[in-house]
């Protein structure tokens, strides 16, 4: 708790070991950020966890604040996660659902920006299909801005809860063997993860069929395989991905069927990664396609740990990037 | 008829000729004349300094006339045209209706004489409608007084469309001008494929998407004898296929836009959506290849591909952005940039902007000689300056070049010895 109290002029003091602290306008991709910052907010989240254990779940460091969700693909976790977040920081939040579909596109992204912007909010916790779409919103913005996924580009709380999770569990990040197994090609969850992955020195694997690894993804991840044991071989942690229903139409991948029989971890792939390896997913899973039930819900899975951390994780980005705006 | 002008003490430099000299020019009745024939009474204009060119032809220019006139007219975009040095440009057919009709045609011949400072040359579609499946009456359009035949942004997905189109082209002797894009293999790809666009989260086109229409083409096009110019390629492997194919004939020709030349897919940068173009800006080593086929003459012309958008569709997520930049007025001095680094000479980069579109296209002008219509641009090569939107003539301001630092100005253009367009840096120069 002690690292994201604020003092009476309701300032986030210096952290101890005198690293400096994350402190941008928005939080965009893991792309932008420094080592540093990233070790900040994940060390911001870890100050976060007992709020939500505790039985008054508050810290009221946002009252006063407004943040809109800003959905314009639909998403129960995320916004969910986000909306908690929020709310145990004593924010006012409103969520927005905004249907988008190429026939009705009266308004633009720009306008429904201007719109919202009149009203003021904090901060904007916005997802959209478009890979940009949240980087050109908050240029048109005066508030913060929080990526919640743009397109096939970044989800960057995501990449956040899963590091949190990785090294409480394993106390560590860096030196670790990550695998990233599936759909690397069409997955913001897939890039945000190697891109803080790298930084930090973890040994990042990608697995996957042919047709699901984008051009150029040997300069992303350190190793890459289309075996799936030998992808999990050794590896520390296992992090598959959402195969999404309308990748089984033939082009990409033949059938749900074959997936799993190559892709789909089950307890015989497994066992080629370390003994004590974690299975993570960011959900929604497909038991069956990408996954065995058995190893979805067995004791190696950290997957409702990850759901916990991804508010602690959406705390800590809020709470940083809050006050970085009174300052400025 | 226009008072006669005699252009004094210039560096004339006419690729069709391939004069590069010191020289006085002489225009009368709009058309070039010997010099020493001048009236008494001719302008004078003292040229010290300055490169006397043959006005440019570009090949590729969309206005939004008929149809979206809030973006171009043909009156604006001949105002673009006119400051960059451009006394001829190709209007494609999309517009709304299409140009697929010769009272169509003949509709924008008559509206460019009443409104366009500079000649306006219609390509009329190949197909009706753009839609890739019935021919147009090319006869007919041929008389109307189209140039070329076309489907501007479109690429015509079928082999077999293709082949009538090219051999029933054959019997007017008229250029076929084709956009290669392969539909299914550039399917929702909105930039080049390749790490840059892994990293963005974007989906990729591959240089297949180009290279396979283009052998299609090629081979077509050698199969019916048709004249055939790929309008505009942008990979090293389209260099190669047409690099064979004009081996075996002399009526294939192909075109490179000044963005694919000058700018490649790091230039998107974080969606700038003005980077968005079609075909996609590819790799450096691309566009190193595009460069090198000037050189060797494997891509005969270079052009705008002048193509307003406004904002409404350009500020938009990338990949649901509208593709196109203009570049009429840029044109020239971003070609220049290419001369002055000493990637190509200054021969090489005025003939593909000058003598090869009006050989492919049949025009008497693009020539500095007797006789010839007095299409003449004087340019000044080192002028610096910075390209600002704001100072731009198009109706539309989607330019790649925002504040790009570019050396070399048209200081004067004339249209069949006219004067369209002064630098203010030349008011008053004039005797």
């Amino acid at each position: 708790m002690g690292q994201t109290a604020r003092d009476s002029a309701g300032n986030t003091p210096p952290r101890e070991d005198g690293a400096p602290r994350f402190s941008r306008r928005h939080l965009i991709g893991i792309a932008d950020l420094d080592p540093f910052e990233i070790t900040d907010l994940l060390d911001r989240a870890e100050g976060m966890i007992p709020v939500s254990r505790q039985e008054r779940k508050t810290l009221p460091t946002l009252s006063g604040k407004t943040q809109i969700n800003l959905f314009f693909e639909p998403s129960t976790r995320t916004q969910g996660s986000f909306e908690i977040a929020g709310k145990r920081l004593g924010a006012l939040v409103m969520n927005m659902s905004v249907k988008t579909s190429s026939v009705t596109k009266g308004e633009t992204l720009v306008d429904t920006a201007s719109t919202l912007n009149a009203m003021q909010p904090d901060v904007l916790v916005v997802r959209h299909s478009a890979s940009g779409a949240v980087e050109l919103l908050s240029q048109k913005v005066g508030c913060a801005v929080i990526n919640a996924g743009d397109g096939a580009h970044e989800h960057p709380t995501q990449a956040l809860l899963d590091a949190l999770t990785i090294r409480r569990h394993k106390g560590r990040i860096s030196g670790l063997t990550v695998a990233i197994c599936g759909d690397i090609a069409n997955s913001r969850v897939a890039r945000s993860n190697l891109l803080l992955l790298n930084k930090l020195n973890v040994r990042t694997r990608v697995v996957a069929p042919r047709t699901l690894l984008p051009t150029g993804v040997d300069q992303m991840a350190a190793e890459v395989f289309t075996d799936m044991r030998q992808g999990l071989e050794g590896a520390d942690v296992v992090m598959m991905l959402r195969l999404q229903h309308e990748r089984f139409a033939g082009r990409l991948i033949p059938s749900a069927r074959e997936y799993y029989r190559f892709y789909g971890l089950d307890a015989e792939k497994l066992s080629h990664a370390k003994p004590d390896a974690i299975v993570m997913h960011p959900g929604p899973m497909n038991r069956g396609v990408e996954i065995d039930p058995s190893i979805a819900d067995g004791p190696r899975s950290v997957i409702t740990d990850q759901v916990e951390m991804g508010v602690a994780v959406r705390m800590a980005v809020l709470d940083a990037l809050l006050p970085a705006r009174n300052a400025a | 008829m226009s008072r006669a002008v005699l252009i004094e003490n210039a560096r004339i430099v006419d690729p069709a000729s391939g004069r590069d000299e010191t020289g006085d020019l002489l225009m009368v009745d709009g058309r070039f004349a010997e010099a020493k024939d001048a009236p008494a009474g001719a302008l004078k204009i003292d040229a010290r300094g300055l490169i006397a060119a043959p006005g440019l032809i570009d090949m590729r220019v969309f206005t939004g006339e008929p149809g979206h006139e809030y973006r171009e007219t043909l009156a604006t975009a001949s105002e673009a045209a006119a400051a960059g040095g451009v006394t001829s440009f190709v209007v494609m057919p999309d517009t709304q209706p299409v140009i697929d009709d010769s009272a169509l045609v003949d509709f924008l011949i008559r509206r460019a004489q009443a409104t366009a400072k500079v000649n306006v040359l219609p390509a009329a579609a190949i197909t009706k409608g753009l839609d890739g499946k019935e021919l147009t009456e090319f006869g007919l359009l041929q008389e109307a007084g189209a140039v070329c035949f076309s489907d501007g942004r479109k690429s015509i997905q079928s082999a077999a469309v293709m082949r009538a189109a090219f051999t029933y082209a054959a019997n007017f002797d008229m250029p076929i001008v084709h956009h290669l894009s392969e539909k299914s293999l550039a399917g929702e790809g909105v930039m080049n494929e390749g790490l840059y666009a892994t990293g963005l989260g974007l989906k990729g086109i591959p240089a297949e998407a180009e290279t396979i229409p283009l052998a299609r083409d090629l081979q077509l096009a050698l199969l019916t004898g048709a004249r055939y110019h790929a309008a505009q390629v942008s990979t090293a492997g389209s260099v190669a296929l047409l690099a064979a194919a004009r081996k075996r004939s002399k009526a294939l020709s192909a075109g490179v836009s000044i963005n694919n030349l000058s700018l490649n897919e790091n230039d998107v940068g974080s969606y700038r959506t003005f980077f968005k173009l079609s075909p996609p800006l590819r790799s450096e080593a691309d566009r190193q290849a595009m460069v090198e086929a000037l050189r060797d003459g494997t891509i005969d012309v270079i052009h705008s591909d002048h193509d307003p958008q406004d904002s409404e569709v350009k500020r938009q997520p990338f990949a649901e952005a509208s593709d196109g930049a203009i570049g009429l007025e840029t044109l020239l001095a971003a070609a220049l940039r290419l001369v002055h680094n000493g990637d190509l000479d200054l021969m090489t980069v005025l003939r593909a902007m000058t003598q090869r579109p009006a050989e492919i296209l049949g025009l008497q002008c693009g020539r500095i000689a007797p006789g010839a219509p007095a299409d003449l641009i004087l340019i000044d090569l080192d002028y610096p300056w910075v390209v600002e939107e704001k100072h731009l003539s198009s109706r539309s301001h989607n330019t790649a070049f925002e504040g790009a630092r570019l050396a070399g100005k048209v200081m004067r253009t004339f249209v069949a010895g006219s004067e369209v367009f002064t630098h203010p840096d030349m008011k008053g120069a004039a005797s």
